[in-house]
């Protein structure tokens, strides 16, 4: 994943091919984009970045025509354009690759690229013919994973975050805008979307390029655009910023410590967590202690069991085999409602779909469980609620906002605080900053260091090495559903990798 | 002590401070399909009064409350189980079996009027209890589940009957359902099954703001993610379905009262009742809705009916309205709720604050 990898030449003289200018989109009277500006050349990597909530998704959807702009200029290879429609875009070579997946999952993949405009023999769909285009189209990607005729639910969401790529790039798209391509992917597989984007930029495709990762913004884009609320502050060439300005450049302040120190007085005390033997169907030999005061991440790849750890130590997906035992005493997580019960808390990687009553108020979330399993302290918690979201800084119009309306950093914190309110002693938490922003990423860091100080005990499932490292007492690597083994934070990016693909046990030390 | 209590005071205060008021939270209300539909109420009752002033008449109004009573009971009943994302369609049946029941049981005897009310809400809870763990732990849609409950009791009440009208329980029971309370001033009369509506409102309306009722809501809105945080979602909805068939019993025991006992008491209750839930704009599938709103709706449902009649539509075409309002119930709600989802962004740019910002940094307003 090195930077050197993919050179990037300089591409400063070829030609516009996205042209925005005073691009301006009011809702309901209040600007979400004011004036912006900014130029895509061909086969250059634009990357977009911004809090949440700083316009780029709005951005996309106008340039995707999903929404309409208010005021300022489009223009495609210095042709102006305004569409109405996503298709219209489309049909300019302009393809949009959302967050949110767009596929049918009965379908195979190569109904789901053609979708609507299948190659056709008379009026009958030429499936060879669909197929084998498919296939082409894979392969000058050089995706070798996917099959045209597998159905698309078979395929696991990296795969098919992979096949909507594929989609956008078989509209024979000279512009193709991703929002938070790897969200969903880990490790071999955003080495794969790093390929495909370099063989996108050989053909002369401009990319416009949304990620909340810095170290892919770094590694892949030639220019940075910063948003704002709503306004450019910044963009310039990725080789004269770093991270450290960038990310000021995007929070209008200085954060001194990205990773904040651990908080002075926090004690690594006894084991509260101990696993020993344990497994499931998608488990096995599972042995770790965790101790009160401890950080402990897990890193590994996407499928390796992560999250099933987790779960089963949770009660979601309980362990069948093997024994745990809390704070010495034994302890076996039947169901989540027992795990709640003895006070563990499991932040779930999905907090749309797993973590928050989307139509309900941030109050009645937060007090959700509270009124699942200790119904008697509602009332305590509820007066407990103003100062949580005080300390975990929550921007809101007030506590009877429907949560589905706050910004992704917002929604997490909601869920920090349902757990908070059960005071947990063993805080279990999978992605927790997954697709926020960087300012409420600090504030999950922040919340996480204090919680050790207390004598909580956390166990971080993450995707994000440098996040695993520059948090964790110790590292847990897992693969195929085994802890594969422990590394100090002090090691590099690349012994995690090695330990989580199985590289190093492999080329023993020779 | 006064310390602690002022601390308190305090924490309530700042708790307030940092709620929408009274005010924005019923104005935001009444622009949700299930606050709209008081304001459609409302315009009904006039729209009827416009048509008959007599039915304006204090006495006249208090009666119609107490004929719909046993509808707008059902249809509270029906919310439960809707809120939580299922369907009671056994609702109908269940109300004829208890007339059924009411009916043969107890006969002429006085003394057995309380046995038999006993014995008729444990088979009103156990019938909920079958068709609620049938569909969380057999996993059977709750659609199947009490469509075949309503076809197997209602076999059985015509097969014990041989579809005729049996039985005619003691007049102190039937009492419960025409009788009231007389010689009230400007009202006449308050009936029974007036009270018993206001008591099963304030019930439902009390338990909805209990954490079993937040939760139902929110295992109506996000199963999974109520499991995840420890409810029992089988039991949360299992209780929804007894509730229903608690709200049926009601209703049936109100009904002997002025319809008799006939296996075609009840008939169609489970749509009325659906009906009037959605047209209370709570959503299909869950999650939203408020409980009062369905009993608003069967009361406007009824008094639609009624503004039909005195317009001279013949009462044969009540299923033909009934059938177009649930449909169109539905996709007005639909497209309301999909246009709040586009629209969305309308609410991401309200003007927001730091939740309960710490006195120090008071001034440190971050505005929109």
């Amino acid at each position: 994943m090195d930077k050197e990898v993919f050179p990037l030449e300089s591409r400063v003289n070829t030609p516009v091919v996205l042209s925005v200018s005073g691009l301006s989109k009011s809702f309901f009277g209040i600007e979400v984009l004011k004036d912006v500006s900014l130029e895509l050349r061909s086969g250059e990597v634009h990357g977009l970045v911004g809090e949440n909530g700083a316009g780029k998704s709005t951005l996309m959807k106008l340039l995707a025509g999903v929404h309409h702009r208010d005021s300022g200029t489009i223009e495609l290879s210095g042709a102006p354009v305004d569409f109405s429609h996503p298709t219209q875009a489309h049909e300019a070579g302009l393809s949009t690759v959302f967050q949110e997946f767009n596929l049918l999952p009965d379908r195979t993949v190569a109904e789901n690229i053609y979708l609507g405009r299948e190659p056709r023999s008379g009026i009958l769909v030429n499936r060879k013919a669909m197929l084998e285009r498919t296939r082409e189209l894979l392969d000058q990607l050089g995706i070798t994973s996917i099959q045209p005729s597998t159905p698309v639910s078979n395929l696991s969401v990296a795969q098919q975050q992979i096949v909507e790529i594929a989609k956008a790039v078989s509209y024979d798209a000279r512009i193709i805008s991703m929002d938070e391509p790897t969200a969903a992917l880990a490790g071999p597989e955003v080495e794969l979307l790093y390929s495909i984007i370099g063989r996108l930029k050989e053909r002369g495709v401009a990319i416009l390029y949304v990620s909340h990762r810095l170290k892919e913004i770094f590694d892949l884009c030639d220019t940075i655009t910063v948003l704002k609320d709503g306004e450019v502050v910044g963009s310039q060439p990725a080789s004269s910023m770093d991270d450290a300005s960038l990310v000021r450049l995007m929070v209008g302040r200085p954060i001194s410590a990205y990773f904040p120190e651990v908080t002075p007085g926090t004690i690594i005390g006894e084991p509260l967590l101990e696993v020993a033997d344990a497994g499931n169907e998608q488990l096995d030999s599972i042995n770790l202690a965790l101790r009160t005061g401890e950080i402990v991440g897990i890193a590994g790849l996407q499928g390796s069991g992560r999250t099933e750890l987790v779960e089963a130590i949770f009660g979601a997906a309980p362990f069948t085999r093997g024994s745990m035992r809390l704070a010495g005493e034994a302890y076996t997580a039947r169901s989540t409602r027992t795990a709640i019960q003895h006070r563990v808390a499991l932040i779930t990687e999905d907090r749309k779909s797993q973590g928050l009553s989307l139509n309900q108020s941030i109050l009645d979330n937060a007090l959700s469980v509270i009124r699942s399993v200790f119904p008697g302290r509602t009332n305590q918690a509820r007066q407990d609620a103003p100062g949580v979201f005080s300390s975990l800084e929550v921007i809101a119009r007030d506590l009877d906002q429907e949560v589905q309306y706050l910004s992704g950093g917002n929604q997490q914190k909601v869920v920090l605080a349902k757990w908070l309110a059960i005071s947990p002693r063993l805080v279990l938490l999978d992605e927790p900053t997954r697709g926020i922003d960087v300012g409420a990423k600090v504030a999950v860091y922040n919340l996480m260091r204090a919680l050790a100080a207390e004598g909580k005990a956390i166990l971080m499932v993450s995707s994000e090495l440098p996040e695993v490292l520059g948090m964790s007492d110790r590292v847990l690597v897992m693969r195929d559903g085994l802890i594969a083994g422990e590394l100090s934070p002090t090691s590099t990016e690349e012994e995690v990798l090695q330990l989580a693909t199985g590289a190093r046990t492999e080329e023993t030390p020779s | 002590m006064s310390v602690s209590e002022n601390a308190q005071g305090t924490r309530n205060e700042i708790l307030a401070r940092n709620r929408s008021s009274a005010g924005d939270r019923l104005l935001r209300a009444l622009r949700t399909p299930s606050g709209g539909v008081f304001i459609l109420l409302i315009a009904l009752l006039i729209a009827v009064i416009a048509a008959n002033p007599s039915f304006g008449e204090p006495g006249s109004l208090i009666r119609f409350i107490g004929r719909t009573a046993p509808i707008a009971i059902a249809a509270i009943g029906q919310y439960f189980v809707i809120v939580s994302g299922e369907f009671d369609l056994s609702m109908g049946s269940v109300v004829t079996a208890q007339v059924f029941i009411a009916g043969n049981l107890i006969g002429d005897d006085d003394a057995r009027v309380l046995p038999v009310l006993g014995l008729m809400f444990v088979f009103g809870a156990f019938i909920g209890l079958i068709n609620g763990l049938v569909t969380t732990l057999l996993k059977v849609p709750s659609f199947i589940v009490t469509l075949g409950m309503m076809l197997a009791l209602l076999g059985m009440v015509l097969y014990s009957t041989g579809g005729a009208a049996t039985g005619n329980p003691a007049d102190s029971f039937r009492q419960i359902g025409r009788g009231g309370i007389r010689d009230v001033p400007v009202l006449e009369i308050i009936p029974y099954p007036v009270i018993i509506f206001v008591v099963t409102a304030a019930a439902a309306l009390w338990l909805m703001r209990r954490p079993y009722g937040r939760t139902l809501i929110a295992v109506g809105d996000n199963s999974r993610a109520a499991a995840l945080t420890g409810a029992r979602v089988w039991w949360v909805k299992t209780r929804a379905f007894m509730l229903s068939s608690l709200s049926a019993t009601v209703a049936g025991i109100i009904l002997v009262g002025y319809a008799g006992v006939h296996p075609s008491v009840g008939r169609g209750y489970e749509f009325t009742a659906i009906t009037a839930v959605v047209l209370g704009g709570v959503v299909l599938g869950g999650g939203r809705g408020w409980v009062l709103s369905a009993a608003a709706g069967a009361f406007a449902l009824e008094t639609l009916f009624t503004l039909l009649n005195f317009l001279g539509v013949e009462s044969t075409w009540r299923d033909s309205v009934q059938g177009i309002i649930i449909i169109v119930a539905v996709a007005a709600a639909a497209q309301t709720w999909q246009r709040k989802r586009r629209g969305a962004s309308s609410r991401t740019h309200e003007p927001t604050h730091p939740i309960a910002p710490p006195p120090t940094v008071g001034t440190n307003e971050r505005g929109i």
